[in-house]
């Protein structure tokens, strides 16, 4: 075994001369270490957001922005999170949003019209969470559908199932148990405010960070939106892995359901039926690529973050709205761009 | 001929139709321990679908499959893999974003020892790169250094290479590899078949189905000839050419000539 190890090694040495070869331009180890490290790219566009913004105004560092800005991402961040499960797997999940209000609305009208307890009506509202990803997953699984399709179908059930639920009509906080407005409670780390809502995307971050890089179902998530065709060859029941991933991003909307309602203090079917494309964005500028298989939950939580910090950082420039829009829309496209470049790395 | 072994693998008048189509039309095949049987065959002589039949992919509608002396019927690519037959497809079947290691293990991973395997299901990263690091050095495999870069960032003939270690790795009773060499340069296409010849000598015997007279004639042991969707012979590279290989392939002349 050993001589044939040794007359291997002369047939294999030009191969490594080749590969330190194409590698020698300082440009091209550049890209090369941040296609192995996605949340790079993120992390260094968020500290010079930061920089740029803390110089152009004194109050963007102040602790009570901070605190506002981490407060604004809680809700997207935890939408962003579910979002990037599904987009890890090559889909797209247009209805977290629609999906998110739906629970809210459940859980806010079991307990305040119904008179259920608080656990219970959030039971209810994980059961919602769940039977949506369901629903989702088996069009995508077993009906072989699109997730585009499936999401924009589910989106317009999910919206209208809300309002017909609903009758339309807001639900205050003030009505509510305590327990419901729980998530929009704050405390001082020092002197930011924290709410629990940011603290309770931050748990579901590491723990999906955790459970995704530290777990064979993890490993599978990737292969399986990498290519479905190869996952299934090595032995991955891929339609389980897919269906695993739509329950599981439901689970986390109703959580994003729960933090909504204590951020704005209600439960309205019109707050927050837009964060889907907010969603996407933030995913999209993390770095996590919409063809699947590559990205992390750390860069959508990067992604999050910028897209607040732009926004706050935006308005306290004393920009209109609108300029803010624009400029993450510029920002989704140099985010992309960026990626493609990145991703050219080696083929 | 090796009448004096069993084959580990045989199979007994395949037939296989689609609609009115024979792809299989009583095909016999053996396989012996320790051995490289090649499968040649013009397009359309029913290669392809003898190696599905044999790996699970397709079901013959006639015929049996003995497998250690035990009929067996395949449900499925996996329960093939189940009974220890390894197929390293065309397209290679890998994962391009996961490391060389975690495209060993895709599928099989293991779990870290204690409660944190168990309960927490934490997979054993450092193990299973370990293990990796030697069951590539000891299949000869020097080209694949480091475990832990992504299988997109190899070479052709290193791609190959994974897939053959992957297929070879996990106590297989037989490796079916497909092609393996049609995408390779010729450095890189003797790389693979070293590593044909070093998975005969740990005793895996290897079906290797191929275009390629040359690579054919170069590692097997046995060739069985396939021709209009039946064996037209089954022939050893002592005892033949190349030149008759090809003739009995396309039907210039009968094998025993």
């Amino acid at each position: 075994m050993s001589q044939q190890s040794a007359s291997e090694v002369p047939a294999s040495a030009p191969d490594l001369a080749e590969e330190f070869l194409d590698r020698t331009t300082p440009l091209d180890r550049v890209r090369g270490v941040l296609h192995r490290h996605p949340a790079i790219s993120p992390g260094i566009v968020l500290v010079l957001a930061v920089i740029v913004f803390g110089g152009l105004n004194d109050r963007f560092l102040e602790p009570s922005n901070l605190s506002l800005v981490t407060q604004q991402v809680a809700v997207v961040g935890t939408l962003a999170l579910a979002q990037t499960l599904i987009i890890l797997t090559a889909g797209i999940d247009l209805s977290v949003g629609a999906v998110m209000v739906l629970a809210s609305m459940v859980i806010a009208q079991t307990t305040v019209n119904n008179g259920l307890p608080p656990l219970a009506g959030l039971g209810l509202g994980l059961a919602v969470g769940l039977a949506a990803g369901a629903a989702n997953g088996f069009l995508v699984t077993r009906l072989k559908l699109p997730p585009f399709i499936v999401t924009l179908g589910s989106l317009n059930v999910f919206l209208a199932l809300t309002l017909l639920y609903s009758g339309g009509a807001t639900v205050r906080g003030r009505d509510m148990p305590s327990q419901l407005t729980l998530t929009g409670e704050t405390f001082a780390l020092g002197g930011v405010n924290i709410s629990l809502g940011v603290v309770m995307m931050s748990v579901l971050y590491v723990a999906v960070a955790l459970i995704l890089h530290g777990t064979a179902w993890g490993r599978h998530v990737y292969a399986v939106g990498d290519d479905p065709e190869a996952a299934r060859l090595a032995g991955i029941r891929v339609s389980r892995v897919l269906t695993s991933v739509y329950l599981a991003s439901g689970a986390i909307l109703a959580v994003a359901a729960w933090i909504q309602i204590g951020r704005s203090n209600a439960a309205s079917p019109n707050i927050g039926v837009d964060l889907n494309l907010d969603s996407i964005t933030a995913v999209v500028i993390g770095g996590t690529s919409l063809f699947g298989g590559r990205g992390a939950v750390w860069g959508t939580l990067l992604g999050a973050l910028i897209v607040g910090v732009f926004r706050n950082g935006l308005s306290l420039a004393g920009l209109d709205v609108l300029w803010q829009t624009f400029a993450v829309g510029v920002l989704i496209i140099a985010a992309v761009s960026v990626d493609q470049w990145i991703r050219k790395a080696r083929k | 001929m090796n009448t004096d072994k069993t084959p580990i693998l045989e199979a007994r008048g395949l037939v296989k139709t689609f609609g009115r189509v024979v792809g299989l039309d009583g095909v016999d095949l053996e396989l012996y321990p320790g051995e490289v049987l090649a499968v040649i065959g013009d397009n359309g002589a029913g290669k392809s679908t003898l190696i599905k039949c044999l790996t699970g992919a397709e079901i013959p509608d006639e015929g049996e499959i003995w497998l250690d002396d035990r009929l067996t019927r395949f449900k499925g690519p996996q329960d093939a893999r189940a009974h220890g037959i390894e197929t390293v497809y065309q397209n290679l079947a890998l994962s391009p974003a996961l490391d060389i290691a975690a495209n060993l293990f895709l599928g099989r991973e293991e779990r870290k020892p204690g409660l944190l395997g168990s309960l927490l299901r934490v997979v054993d990263t450092k193990g299973m790169r370990r293990r990796a690091r030697a069951e590539l050095s000891a299949l000869g495999i020097t080209t694949l250094q480091d475990v832990t870069v992504p299988v997109e960032n190899l070479s052709g003939g290193q791609r190959q290479a994974v897939a053959v270690a992957r297929a070879a790795a996990f106590g297989s009773k037989v490796v079916v590899l497909d092609e393996p060499t049609a995408a390779l340069g010729v450095r890189e296409s003797n790389q693979v078949l070293e590593l044909i010849r070093n998975l005969r000598d740990r005793g895996v015997p290897v079906i290797l189905i191929s275009h390629n007279m040359p690579h054919v004639f170069e590692v097997a042991d046995r060739i069985h000839i396939q021709r209009l969707g039946k064996r037209a012979a089954t022939i050893t590279p002592e005892t033949h050419s190349m030149t008759d290989a090809v003739a009995i392939m396309t039907g210039a002349r009968e094998a025993g000539e």
